[in-house]
């Protein structure tokens, strides 16, 4: 298994706030692993990271072997990314965004159209296609957003809460689409979810207060539990008092 | 350049999407007209020239080219979208610069649909057109240097009413920055060196020469140096702040 993420020891402080204090893993190809932890644990922080939306305050990342600082573009250019809230161009039809996407992709002739095509179909959005994105609900918008992201076929996937506002068929339909992907792919997603943990991932990391306090299997995590329950297990890792 | 082209394409149809694009060539043709029928005396001058139209440019340009760049880079600050933007691989001068253009090319349709002035002069006598084009370039160059600033502005608040608010000030001065209310300040302790070079930022002066039809190197070199500084800083923001 070749390492597509290599992170050496990321810090990032915002002033005074240490945001991320000194993690290091590696993700690998086939791996999909989940980012856990309470809100404002730095999870988000870390993806912004590794997508070179945030410069670390210290430490490395390496995405395919070229270093995020160094090389932002070709890092960039293998990732696929679902920022926090799947931001688009409200204004915008989710054609005409999704065209936007595989221009600025460089994506052309009969790669362009079937990969447009098939991400439609994957994703389920061709009712809404012609709609302005800003008229969408929550969980279409949340999709266009991992359209948008998986339409140049990544080798590397980064989703910040994927399945955020979706129902539970979409969730279902997610999922399925994140294990279809995985094979090939290294991909890291974040959730709230536990159940979700259990049933996509390959490999979990907690952290909190912007430290690793869990680097294993989901079998692993539930085996921090004397109830054999995830939720423990969480609870046990992310609450020091207990 | 491929992500150039396409954030510029996707800037400049955006101004189409919405009411944004109209409103602002309707207000900017009804304002032209205003300003260069009765506070120019188009008629009364009985002079077959544009130059009661071209006069009050700068002054329409400070408040409405602000009202174009403010949501440059506010807007996709408040909306996340830049996070969408900075983590695509295109890098940020090629960003600031597409969007610019895209800004600028909106202006120059603008601009462009003023035509039947043009038209209106052209029939009521003869006047030089090589004057009304080199008016229309120095016009459109100028305009380059508003927008620059506005953008600038506008990649440093999440605010767009903030940055209109500061955009026009600073637009403000360089107009003004030839005239005794600016020079006043630095008069008394500033050495005369100085005061000249502040003089010589004023739009005002350089737009004078382009607009009696001399198009002086000097004066394109002036702009060109203004866009180039405004866009740099612009660079500079984004890089050093890309999340709020």
């Amino acid at each position: 298994m070749s390492q597509a993420i290599k992170i050496k020891s990321l810090s990032k402080s915002f002033g005074a706030i240490d945001a991320v204090c000194n993690i290091s893993f590696d993700v690998g190809y086939g791996e999909v692993l989940g980012f856990l932890g309470p809100n404002g644990a730095g999870k988000s922080t870390t993806m912004k990271m590794i997508t070179g939306f945030l410069e670390p305050t210290s430490g490395t990342v390496e995405v395919n072997g070229h270093d995020v600082l160094e090389d932002p573009l070709s890092v960039k250019r293998s990732i696929g990314y679902l920022p926090e809230g799947a931001p688009a161009y409200g204004e915008m039809t989710v054609k005409s965004f999704l065209n936007f996407i595989a221009d600025i992709r460089e994506l052309s002739g009969s790669l362009r159209k079937n990969r447009l095509d098939e991400v439609i179909e994957t994703i389920n959005i061709g009712t809404v296609i012609d709609q302005s994105i800003e008229t969408l609900s929550k969980g279409y918008k949340r999709r266009v957003g991992l359209a948008q992201a998986i339409l140049h076929d990544p080798d590397i996937l980064i989703m910040d809460e994927p399945t955020d506002g979706l129902d539970p068929n979409q969730k279902h339909e997610v999922r399925n689409l994140i294990k279809k992907m995985a094979e090939k792919k290294a991909i890291i997603i974040s959730t709230h979810i536990l159940e979700e943990v259990d049933a996509v991932c390959s490999r979990a990391i907690i952290i909190s207060s912007g430290k690793l306090l869990f680097d294993g299997t989901p079998e692993q995590l539930i085996s921090k539990s004397d109830q054999g329950n995830i939720d423990h297990a969480f609870r046990n890792i992310t609450v020091p008092s207990k | 350049m491929n992500g150039i082209l396409s954030i510029y394409k996707r800037e400049f149809t955006s101004y189409f999407v919405t009411p944004v694009a109209y409103v602002f060539i309707v207000i900017f043709l009804f304002m032209t007209g205003v300003f260069t029928f009765y506070l120019g005396a188009f008629y009364e001058s009985n002079q077959a020239d544009l130059e009661p139209f071209f006069r009050f440019h700068p002054w329409l340009y400070l408040f409405l080219i602000p009202a174009i760049s403010m949501r440059l880079w506010s807007d996709e600050r408040k909306s996340g979208t830049i996070e969408l933007l900075m983590t695509l691989p295109v890098s940020i001068t090629d960003t600031v610069v597409a969007k610019y253009l895209a800004a600028w090319s909106f202006t120059a349709i603008a601009l462009s649909l003023t035509f039947p002035m043009w038209i209106t002069v052209n029939y009521l006598g003869n006047p030089d057109n090589t004057v009304v084009l080199a008016s229309y370039i120095g016009s459109l160059i100028m305009a380059g240097g508003f927008l620059a600033i506005g953008s600038c502005i506008s990649a440093l608040t999440k605010s767009q009413v903030i940055a209109f608010v500061i955009s026009v000030v600073i637009c403000f001065m360089f107009i003004l920055s030839g005239f005794p209310m600016v020079l006043d300040l630095f008069e008394d302790w500033a050495p005369q060196a100085v005061i000249d070079a502040i003089a010589s930022f004023s739009f005002l002066t350089h737009f004078t020469s382009i607009k009696k039809g001399v198009i002086d190197i000097r004066d394109v070199i002036y702009f060109a140096a203004l866009i180039t500084f405004w866009l740099y800083v612009n660079v500079v923001i984004i890089e050093n702040k890309k999340a709020n």
